[in-house]
């Protein structure tokens, strides 16, 4: 140390003029009725700057006609580290390409670990993540589970890998 | 006489309310100003409920102040077998009364005359004559002396916690709580020293009177111009005094729980909280008193303000009250904010570190300025 931090008191006054000018700082735009924090008042408000990269939220991706791409062939749940999504097949005569579909699919974002494997394990591009995330925060484990309705609202204007607007879904299953 | 005891007693229920509403609204002020300090928002959960209606009312956090205090009040008292339960059952109280107890040499206004105050209702202002009071409970001649052996007790306090408590944490925070507090306890005596050299006496009010004068022709003769480093070290001291960060040694967190409060809980916990908030009211209070020029506003008088040219501006004796009254609640407030950012500034010392600040830093630095000063003013005098 130089003698002058040896000295001490001046590098406390740097120090308290660094913490007070930020306390300055904020306090004027408190007053000037702006806001002067970082942080966000949450729940009641959440912060929009969550970063593109940012993986925070499984999509299921859906064909023109609106029902889910996914094929319930259930590599997503084998993969997945943590056991966390479970899906039951359902079986639709009519649509020749795609019999099978998915009656089920639910995730547990209380145990997911949110590791991007099942995006990768998928063979049909039916599920993706977005850099949003689920209003988690609840009083009761049980509501951390998304269901297929919460996962199917993704509806992007443009997406290369289909063509869009989808159509309407179908009501049938 | 009667009209003193009604006097006295409206100063004295003036001066505890203001100590508790201190004590109360600091705990708010210290969220508020460290969540602002490093850009978070800070305490804004705690509601009141409108009964029968869904209307809450949060004011900015205001009320976890109240959350504490019922908290501190319905939780389990718990009582450790102690050897001597008797000081383990009264040692909050030695902390906290000496604190409340300093407040009443301090004078927090200038001279109050009720018969001019009240001269719109003959009634009352014939009962009063043309008695005057300084607006301070006790204006003993040993002020400042007072408030010194006061500020010993609470040594005392923290020094049965710790002995009472059975526990080795308390020990070891009364233990360091006691050094601590004795070594710069003398350091804080040594700064003022240089004040009483200056200004002549201890009686708190004659110094802030003395302070309502003009240096060189516009600097206010506050004891800040005259004695700016002995400012600099009395509240360094103080801080010290009251265990805050940077000086927190006695109840060190990481290292000792809560030192020599850790075996209390409830409302006896709660109560050393509040004497430490209620004595940086204090430490505010005293520093305003002999380096902030007390009550007095720059040129203000007890008739009005006299500005430098020669103006004057005749004030009413109720404004001239009212002004210095909130003169003095707002530097006192700006101290203890001064304090806070104080305390989330700076990390906490070692404890070797602490004890050679006070013994080889702080105290030459005193008497070379005690030296200083008494040697000007025997210069000045000559």
């Amino acid at each position: 140390m130089s003698w002058w931090e040896r000295a001490y008191l001046f590098e406390i006054v740097r120090g308290l003029s660094i913490t007070g000018g930020v306390f300055v700082k904020n306090m004027f735009r408190w007053m000037t009725f702006r806001k002067g924090a970082l942080t966000t008042y949450y729940p009641e408000e959440t912060r929009a700057d969550y970063a593109p990269r940012n993986r925070g939220k499984h999509v299921l991706t859906q064909r023109p006609d609106g029902s889910p791409q996914c094929i319930a062939c259930n590599m997503c749940a084998t993969v997945c580290p943590a056991k966390v999504i479970e899906i039951e097949a359902g079986f639709n005569p009519d649509d020749v390409a795609h019999p099978k579909y998915p009656v089920r699919f639910e995730i547990d974002y209380s145990r997911c670990i949110f590791c991007g494997l099942c995006v990768e394990a998928c063979p049909e591009d039916a599920i993706r993540m977005v850099k949003e995330v689920p209003n988690l925060p609840t009083y009761d484990r049980s509501n951390m589970w998304l269901s297929l309705d919460e996962l199917l609202n993704w509806n992007p204007q443009s997406d290369v890998a289909k063509p869009y607007p989808p159509a309407p879904r179908r009501q049938s299953h | 006489m009667i009209q003193d005891l009604v006097i006295y007693v409206a100063y004295i229920g003036y001066a505890v309310s203001v100590l508790l509403v201190f004590g109360t609204i600091l705990t708010w002020v210290e969220r508020k100003q460290a969540a602002i300090m490093s850009d978070r928002i800070g305490a804004n959960r705690a509601y009141v409920r409108i009964p029968f209606t869904q209307v809450k009312l949060v004011w900015l956090g205001l009320f976890h102040g109240l959350a504490d205090g019922l908290k501190m009040l319905l939780k389990e008292d718990f009582k450790p077998n102690s050897y001597d339960s008797f000081a383990y059952a009264i040692a909050p109280w030695v902390v906290f009364t000496p604190v409340l107890l300093v407040f009443a040499v301090i004078p927090f206004g200038g001279t109050l005359n009720p018969g001019t105050l009240f001269h719109a209702v003959p009634v009352v202002s014939d009962w009063f004559g043309d008695r005057t009071y300084p607006l301070q409970i006790a204006s003993l001649d040993a002020g400042l002396l007072v408030v010194f052996a006061f500020g010993g007790l609470t040594i005392i306090g923290a020094m049965l916690a710790g002995w009472s408590s059975s526990n080795k944490f308390s020990l070891l925070g009364a233990l360091r709580a006691g050094s601590q507090l004795i070594s710069y306890e003398l350091v804080m005596g040594l700064t003022v020293l240089g004040l009483i050299v200056i200004y002549g006496t201890v009686d708190l009010g004659a110094i802030a009177r003395q302070q309502s004068g003009v240096l060189l022709g516009f600097l206010p003769a506050w004891g800040i111009f005259l004695q700016p480093f002995a400012a600099i070290l009395f509240l360094t001291a103080a801080i010290a005094e009251n265990k805050r960060i940077p000086f927190d040694l006695p109840e060190a967190e990481s290292e000792l729980i809560a030192g020599y409060y850790t075996e209390y809980s409830a409302m006896k916990m709660g109560l050393f909280m509040f004497a430490e908030f209620i004595e940086i009211a204090i430490i505010g209070a005293l520093f305003t008193t002999l380096f902030l020029g007390g009550y007095n506003l720059p040129f203000m008088t007890d008739a009005g303000f006299v500005l430098p040219g020669g103006y004057q501006i005749a004030l009413s004796h109720w404004l001239v009250v009212l002004l210095q009254l909130i003169v003095f609640l707002v530097k006192v407030l700006v101290v203890c904010s001064f304090q806070i950012l104080v305390r989330w500034s700076l990390p906490r010392f070692r404890y070797d570190q602490l004890l050679r600040f006070a013994w080889k830093f702080m105290f030459p630095l005193a008497l070379a300025n005690l030296t200083v000063t008494a040697v000007v003013v025997w210069a000045l005098q000559a």
